[in-house]
């Protein structure tokens, strides 16, 4: 693990040196607690700047949750994937969902006392604001109801490196974490939805 | 004297400057009675502590000469470009655009001062990048606020990298009589400046009533402009021996330039206003972002090179 740890270590520097990543906390402080991070999708790069913005003590108990297609499609990346950032990798065809549940998957890392990243939109979303939020998010806070759930809302990321640049702009990113929120007793799943999507979008700067 | 001693002499004033500053502002905080605290005296001292880093690098850039302006600058336009940038809004079609600003034109714009090329520093940016980023936009095929965004990209490299490099571009006047100590032109600019920045701040604090303009500065004041830029006019006439300037000469082109220096910090605080923030980043500790240490400057940089290019080049 210690090897492992060096990797992971020098992905977040670089990543922090490339960004200038500036964590905002709103609402919520970096406490042990276990959260469920959820946070807007640009780039491949999101779920390491979040886990780079954590003090290093969050970091080893905080855990991405990504499509295995793309972490398993090569050695490296399974290594970087799997080994280093302990991804829960979920697999995305049809037939495998029926024989584990991703909120399965997703619930067993919480219980084993992990902390989760995730991204709602379900996809990249390569224009302005927010996709509307697949319903994993919410099937996940009914069957963890005590767990916080935190928004994250990351800014410019996007930018840095869209889908298909080669060379990455050097911009400087911001993290806002906002207030945790749980599941009300009885609350309905488009409820939820909207709530957490409101919460994660009144993070993001004023657009013109 | 030597350019060197000159240097040490004007830098080692500047230290005597800071130690009184620090001392005032460990006085003021001392002052205060046990369990208080003051936001703005935190403050003072937060920029006092950074002001010592910033005359600490600047003054080493000097001293190691042509290639420490030329480094010391790149790093800033670039810091400033990305902060720039990083609060401007432009969109996927803009990537190519701006990778070629941050590490062609930048680059390039410092190199062609190094190797002393004033055909084509001087009109780089103005001219070629001008034309050729909105080639590259619109190779994007996006036309979502088109002329928005070439502007903003365009304007970006203006203020970062072409208005700053005039501040190392001075070490490429050839001035007869002057010689080597061309590098003391960029202490008076920085110096005149500057100062001019810390009395505006420091008279806006003690007298200001006035504001300037209060939907985009409420820190500017009529009082702190009068006097900031009445006293470092005075700053800058002090150090005319440093100059091939006669001290009249050297008063008149630092109210010049601490003119053009107010309206720098002025403008690009109404492109902060209208983005919704009070700082370009957080990169120094009390004074915000590297642009917003360096707006002044940017701003009275071309026309102070311009000046000296005009009338004491031959």
């Amino acid at each position: 693990m210690a090897f492992e740890n060096m990797v992971a270590g020098a992905i977040c520097g670089f990543a922090k040196l490339l960004t200038g990543v500036r964590a905002i906390w709103r609402g919520s402080q970096p406490e042990g607690r276990q959260r469920v991070y959820f946070a807007n999708h640009r780039s491949h790069g999101d779920f390491v700047l979040i886990w780079a913005s954590l003090p290093p003590s969050l970091r080893r108990i905080t855990r991405p949750v990504a499509g295995a297609d793309y972490w398993l499609a090569t050695p490296l990346s399974r290594y970087i994937g799997v080994s280093v950032f302990r991804s829960v990798l979920i697999d995305r065809s049809a037939k495998a969902s029926k024989e584990v549940s991703p909120i399965a998957q997703m619930s067993g890392a919480l219980s084993q006392g992990d902390s989760l990243i995730i991204f709602p939109e379900g996809t990249r979303n390569l224009e302005d604001g927010l996709l509307p939020f697949k319903s994993g998010i919410y099937h996940l806070a009914c069957a963890n109801p005590e767990v916080e759930f935190i928004p994250v809302w990351i800014e410019n990321v996007g930018r840095v490196m869209p889908k298909g640049a080669v060379i990455p702009v050097p911009l400087l990113c911001t993290l806002t974490f906002g207030s945790p929120m749980r599941i009300a007793a009885g609350e309905d799943k488009q409820a939820f939805l909207n709530r957490a999507r409101e919460a994660l979008s009144a993070l993001s700067p004023a657009e013109e | 004297m030597t350019v060197k001693e000159t240097l040490l002499l004007t830098l080692g004033a500047v230290f005597a400057v800071l130690v009184v500053a620090s001392s005032i502002g460990l006085y003021l905080r001392l002052r205060l009675p046990a369990g208080y605290s003051s936001a703005t005296i935190d403050n003072l001292n937060t920029r006092i502590k950074a002001w010592w880093w910033m005359i600490v690098l600047l003054g080493g850039a000097l001293w190691l000469g042509k290639w420490g302006m030329i480094v010391l600058f790149s790093f800033i336009s670039f810091q400033c470009l990305r902060e720039f940038v990083s609060l401007t809004h432009t969109r996927r079609g803009d990537h190519q655009a701006l990778v070629w600003s941050f590490f062609v034109f930048l680059p390039l714009q410092y190199a062609l001062i190094a190797i002393d090329w004033y055909g084509l520093f001087s009109i780089l940016i103005p001219v070629y990048a001008f034309l050729l980023l909105p080639i590259w936009e619109a190779l994007g095929s996006d036309t979502t606020r088109f002329l928005e965004r070439a502007a903003k990209v365009q304007w970006g490299l203006m203020i970062c990298v072409y208005c700053l490099s005039h501040v190392p571009a001075l070490l490429t006047l050839d001035i007869p009589g002057y010689g080597d100590r061309v590098l003391l032109l960029v202490v008076f600019l920085v110096l005149t400046v500057q100062s001019s920045d810390v009395f505006q701040y420091v008279w806006g604090k003690l007298l200001g009533k006035h504001k300037i303009s209060v939907t985009i500065s409420p820190s500017k004041t009529v009082e702190g402009l009068i006097g900031g830029v009445v006293t470092s006019t005075a700053v800058g006439a002090a150090l005319w021996q440093l100059t091939p300037f006669a001290p009249w000469q050297a008063a008149l082109i630092a109210l010049c330039i601490n003119i053009f220096g107010f309206f720098g910090g002025f403008v690009l605080s109404a492109i902060k206003r209208d983005r919704g923030v009070k700082d370009w980043g957080a990169m120094i500790e009390g004074h915000g972002g590297m642009l917003d240490r360096v707006d002044s400057i940017s701003f009275s940089a071309p026309i102070f090179f311009h000046i000296v290019r005009y009338w004491w080049e031959p």
